[in-house]
């Protein structure tokens, strides 16, 4: 089973098996993350599986009753998407909204979604997303972020984090401490020198083909 | 009376959390509580030898799930303090043999009865650490001032807040105060920065602590270990004593050593 942040919430792509197994599964991954899941917006990949109307509703109220709502079903069963559509259930990601707002001259300033986690990562939790990514907290080692756009930590970072994971050279990892175990932008990985004197914020980026990490104050812009 | 759950707990194997249920517990039962001691830690009992009471096990926490026997059987009372018990584990079955339904369920019987049930449980984050925190009020989490052990603590405790089991309490055994004057162990402002919850005890590294666990004589007898204190400040901690911190940070002089030493001697 595969679970992903993405910019709608959470999706879990299933291993193809019997239906009841599937589920059993799922559950069971919710009962042990409860946290994790509860409140949360859920996209589920069944793959090939053809589901039926009494399958999916019985999902969606066990799933309602742990406080996540099923909001995606996506299948290559032509079935399954017809029955998710009687569910009023959407059968495809939506396409990324960019939200643009305006400042006070007017001028349109263009935005991009990101995943927002207001808590640390500890060893063993992994995030692995489309878009950008801000944690305040901390990354502690052992944790992973693996982001195709750019990863913000606005605390220390221990852990390992690749940004532009799709090829995007122009993804940035920015933290207030730097002393990954490892730091990825794109196919280009680096890791942090010992580190001298006091933490001070930074900016990793690719420059002339490499990772290099640059003060904020010195630079103040990307 | 209804006992506080405690299970301690670590991850990484090795750390001491058997040597800190045992300690603890006769530590408690020493302040004069009523104490159950419960190995979770299916086939691979260690409880016992570490209390010196594997002699005594007739009955094991898997019969009185499976009802071979009551509960009661198979509790072994300590042979220092009439208020401390253990429930010792099953040494030929493995973690499968029980579920956290069962574990909350057996708490409950006993917690009436008593004032603590220190639950200590078997490194790694699978089955056997999920039966040994389902019933838990509180948890300790072991760890040691070393890299790979606060690592895996930092896991332990992702998991332990994912399941919403509050609080946790974290002691750090094995602190060598002179590693970390040399700046070759991690100090314990490290270790708590990084694992960011509250600490309820340093244990220094002890020789007493091997010897003691040998002859299945809880450090906490020997009023001359300053490991067997810092477990004795713990279980004052739990009781909701203030007790102030033992100096180790490693920074003393060499005169707060010694007085230290001269002090610990004639206690």
């Amino acid at each position: 089973m595969q679970i992903k942040g993405i910019k709608d919430g959470i999706l879990v792509r299933l291993e193809m098996d019997e239906w009841d197994i599937q589920r059993g599964e799922l559950i069971d991954q919710i009962n042990a993350q409860e946290t994790f899941f509860k409140g949360a917006k859920l996209a589920l990949d069944v793959g090939e599986q053809v589901l039926h109307a009494v399958d999916l509703g019985r999902l969606r109220d066990e799933l309602s009753e742990k406080g996540i709502t099923l909001w995606a079903v996506l299948s290559e069963s032509s079935i399954t998407r017809e029955t998710a559509l009687i569910y009023g259930l959407s059968t495809q990601l939506q396409a990324p909204r960019v939200p643009s707002t305006r400042n006070s001259g007017g001028l349109p300033i263009e935005g991009e979604p990101a995943l927002f986690i207001a808590k640390t990562l500890r060893s063993g939790n992994k995030i692995v997303t489309k878009g950008h990514v801000v944690i305040i907290g901390d990354v502690n080692p052992g944790a992973e972020i693996i982001a195709s756009g750019s990863v913000v930590v606005w605390g220390k970072l221990r852990g390992f984090v690749h940004a532009g994971a799709e090829g995007d050279e122009k993804a940035v990892i920015c933290a207030l401490d730097l002393s990954p175990t490892q730091i990825r932008i794109a196919g280009k990985a680096a890791t942090a020198p010992k580190r001298k004197g006091k933490p001070r914020a930074e900016v990793v980026k690719i420059q002339d083909d490499h990772v290099v990490a640059e003060s904020w104050r010195n630079k103040g812009r990307l | 009376m209804k006992a506080q759950v405690i299970t301690i707990t670590s991850g990484k194997g090795g750390v001491g959390k058997t040597t800190a249920t045992a300690n603890i517990g006769v530590a408690l039962a020493a302040l004069g509580k009523s104490v159950v001691c419960m190995d979770a830690d299916i086939g691979l009992r260690n409880l016992d030898v570490v209390m010196g009471l594997e002699n005594r096990i007739v009955y094991d926490l898997v019969d009185a799930i499976e009802k071979r026997c009551r509960l009661r059987q198979a509790m072994i009372r300590d042979k220092r303090y009439n208020t401390l018990f253990l429930i010792p584990a099953a040494q030929t079955r493995d973690k499968n043999a029980i579920s956290p339904s069962d574990m909350i369920r057996v708490c409950d019987e006993i917690r009436p009865e008593f004032d603590f049930i220190l639950i200590d449980s078997p490194a790694g984050i699978e089955r056997g650490f999920r039966n040994a925190i389902a019933p838990a009020d509180m948890i300790i989490v072991v760890t040691n001032p070393e890299v790979s052990a606060v690592r895996d603590a930092d896991r332990i405790i992702g998991l332990i807040e994912a399941e919403e089991k509050d609080p946790v309490r974290l002691i750090i055994n094995r602190f060598n105060p002179s590693l970390v004057k040399r700046g070759d162990m991690l100090t314990s402002e490290d270790v708590l920065e990084l694992l960011a919850v509250d600490l309820i005890g340093i244990v220094p590294e002890d020789e007493s602590v091997l010897v003691s666990t040998n002859h299945g004589q809880p450090v906490v007898l020997n009023h001359n270990s300053l490991a067997g204190k810092a477990f004795e400040n713990i279980s004052q901690r739990l009781i909701g004593e203030e007790v102030p911190w033992m100096n180790l940070d490693g920074k003393s002089d060499f005169f707060g050593r010694l007085s230290r030493l001269i002090r610990s001697g004639r206690s």
